[in-house]
């Protein structure tokens, strides 16, 4: 170890620390992995008495559901292979793209695209070779309750009302928010200090509060909007539209403090020297601010994503069954855990949702950091 | 920057929040004084059944929702005052069992149960999360470079993921079929069942906030280690003090901006928790008070909802978080004051 004497650390201290240090990884892992073991064991295994057969699963494998050796090999080099892209490959491709929001949508998009066809392309011919060999399966390995869960309980309507909900709330409250954003940056007045305290009260509020103050409005607003709108005024209640918009407002106070301590970071004479040559405020934004912001946006957006993706209280709300987006719609799974098997499929269920923040962890895990710490720091 | 282009660039994000934050705020409001309800109308009805030689008729008086030319259930709005408020809060109740000092009275007004839990949660969860972030952050910065990034990653993963299924994954392992449930039966010897009693819940409850909350303290606290003056360290060791002492004495210091703003962001999330109550289904035993307005917005067997108590709910939880706000909010204000 290098550095002064008196700041090294005696053998115990480091220990301790290490021990400390593992033990909170267990239990920071332990729950998502565990889950994610239940969902690939038939329901016995996954709620079995002896946590080994749980890992093992023997009742999956006497259905003839199982991993060999080969399998297990196969399925550690592309995790490893997949944790490798995501954090050097990809920031690569990006930077080639040369304008980094449209890059990193583009380069996700790819991502998962590559990913999901090399899983389906390795499966197959796999599983054709264990049997020319004649491996004998090892683990216990099922992919039914996916199965079951995505096309017979059509789990990917959900999962498109939670694209299309988490899409909208990220675009819209990311436009509204960084004009908003900017102007609070560069204003120093006490009307822009009011707004960001009041901003800061809002972000405060339960949000059951405001949806028991939408909810009457929005069943009746087919009546209310009828003078407007005429007759084929919408009601408003179960329209992911109106969701996104809700969700878009709550998160306003969040991205506009966000952004405008980003914009902060951005010196002020960079825009000024542009006024000075004769801009707008509108044109120095477009030409000056806009090609420097974007990673406080795209940190931003991630941001913006998780809020509209992870929400339960107001999805749940105001929308009806027919449009429900993933969180809210597990509710249906767990209502009815009669059986291990309803079980089972909660859990794959609810492994669905957990597995695309798996991959956004694992390809953002920088911006989300930096966008942490710069809220943090600055205002 | 002139007034009207800030107008223009703060605009749409103003009225969105207006609309959707503001307008409702005073809409709930307003509607906690008012009540709505159907108009039924007393109706005399005869129902006859076939009887030998004569018709049984028995003449009733009924009840029903008096109806509009299109079919609709005409309602009818009245104020009621603090009606709604009372109903909620049912201070007679509520008094006799505190003079009768009758604890268990108390809780059983759904309210005042939802009121403890809150706070307990909030007050309780507030140090631990500021404990374990500290702890794992001092720990990451104290070891290898290389294995940063990797730590970083697997504590990010509990913070990511959406409460309700992060709550459900802890639930699995204490059901009574789940792995640590079963661990738990063979150390103690005895059946155990978690979710049959308030505590135990709320023990998990608390458990999962801290789990899913320490990662962002984490986070936040090592990125101000790493602004950390290490002349001011070296000084203090100069200075004979103790490795206890230079956290206790220069490092804590540095970082207390930090540790504030943690603090309140975990003070207004934890107030408004809800996700934890559905993750666990906690709520025969343990409610929260976001969740009781929730209970009241959900349609019940008859399909109403019932929007006057739950504007009134509404209220007292933010008459709550408001009384826990103002000192942090008049502090941010005399610094911008102070800053001018």
């Amino acid at each position: 170890m290098s550095g002064p004497r008196a700041l090294r650390q005696s053998f115990g201290l480091r220990l301790g620390s290490g021990l400390f240090l593992g033990f909170w990884c267990l239990i920071a892992a332990f729950p998502i992995v565990w889950i994610m073991v239940m969902s690939v064991k038939a329901p016995i295994d996954a709620f079995a008495d002896n946590p080994f057969d749980v890992l093992t699963g023997p009742a999956t494998l006497a259905a003839g559901k199982g991993l060999s050796l080969l399998d297990l090999a196969v399925l550690a080099l592309f995790a490893a292979l997949t944790a490798w892209a995501a954090t050097k490959p990809l920031p690569r491709f990006v930077a080639t793209i040369g304008h980094p929001l449209a890059g990193w949508i583009l380069g996700s998009l790819a991502f998962t695209l590559v990913w999901l066809t090399a899983a389906i392309w390795i499966a197959t011919p796999l599983l054709n070779l264990d049997t020319a060999i004649g491996l004998k399966p090892l683990i216990g390995f099922t992919i039914e309750h996916y199965r079951t869960v995505w096309i017979d309980r059509a789990f990917w309507e959900n999962f498109l009302n939670s694209v299309y909900v988490t899409v909208g709330v990220t675009t819209v409250s990311l436009t509204v928010g960084t004009f908003a954003g900017y102007a609070l940056a560069r204003a120093g007045s006490t009307l822009a200090f009011a707004i960001l305290i009041a901003a800061l009260v809002f972000r405060a509020l339960p949000h059951s509060v405001l949806v028991t103050g939408y909810l009457p409005f929005f069943i009746t607003s087919s009546e209310w909007l009828a003078p407007i709108l005429g007759e084929n005024a919408p009601t408003l209640y179960g329209q992911p539209l109106a969701v996104i918009a809700v969700l878009v407002a709550i998160n306003q106070p969040f991205t506009i403090w966000m952004l405008r301590s980003f914009f902060q970071s951005i010196p002020s004479e960079l825009d000024e020297a542009a006024r000075v040559d004769g801009c707008t405020h509108f044109q120095a934004f477009r030409w000056v601010i806009m090609p420097v912001m974007w990673p406080g946006v795209i940190t931003t957006g991630l941001f913006s994503f998780l809020l509209g993706y992870n929400d339960y209280l107001v999805t749940s709300l105001l929308l009806d069954a027919s449009n429900q987006t993933m969180v809210p719609a597990i509710a249906s799974f767990f209502n009815r855990e009669t059986t291990t098997t309803d079980q089972v499929l909660a859990v794959a269920a609810a492994v669905s949702i957990t597995a695309p923040l798996f991959l956004l962890v694992m390809i953002f895990q920088r911006q989300i950091v930096s966008g942490l710490t710069a809220g943090a720091v600055k205002g | 920057m002139k007034t009207s282009t800030f107008a223009a660039f703060v605009a749409p994000s103003l009225v969105m929040m207006l609309i959707f934050i503001a307008a409702p705020l005073f809409y709930v409001f307003g509607q906690s004084f008012f009540l709505t309800t159907p108009v039924t109308e007393q109706l005399m009805v005869e129902t006859c059944t076939p009887g030998f030689l004569v018709q049984n008729c028995v003449q009733e008086t009924k009840s029903q929702p008096k109806l509009d030319a299109d079919g609709h259930i005409v309602t009818q709005t009245q104020f009621v005052g603090l009606q709604s408020y009372a109903g909620i809060l049912e201070p007679a109740k509520a008094w006799a069992a505190v003079s009768a000092l009758d604890y268990g009275a108390l809780m059983a007004i759904d309210f005042w149960r939802a009121l403890r839990f809150t706070l307990m949660f909030t007050f309780i969860t507030l140090p631990l999360v500021l404990l374990v972030g500290l702890g794992v952050a001092l720990a990451v910065n104290n070891t290898a470079k290389s294995l940063r990034g990797p730590v970083i990653f697997v504590s990010l993963l509990p913070f990511i993921i959406t409460p309700v299924i992060g709550a459900l994954a802890i639930r699995w392992l204490f059901v009574s079929d789940g792995l640590l449930n079963h661990g738990l039966e063979w150390l103690l010897g005895h059946p155990v069942s978690m979710f049959s009693q308030g505590w135990t819940i709320e023990i998990l409850m608390m458990f999962f906030r801290v789990w899913h909350v320490a990662p962002f303290a984490f986070i936040i606290l090592y990125a101000g280690l790493q602004t950390l003056n290490q002349d001011a360290v070296e000084a203090a060791i100069v200075d004979g003090a103790s490795r206890w002492q230079r956290l206790r004495y220069v490092i804590v210091p540095h970082l207390a901006p930090l540790i504030i703003f943690v603090a309140l962001i975990h003070l207004m999330d934890a107030y408004r928790v809800f996700d934890e109550v559905v993750g666990f289904r906690a709520e025969a035993h343990v409610i929260s008070l976001q969740y009781l307005t929730y209970d009241f917005l959900v349609p019940d067997n008859t399909g109403n909802r019932s929007i006057s108590r739950a504007a009134a709910s509404s209220m007292l939880t933010l008459i709550g978080i408001l009384i826990l706000l103002i000192p942090l909010l008049r502090r941010t204000w005399a610094q911008h004051r102070g800053a001018r």
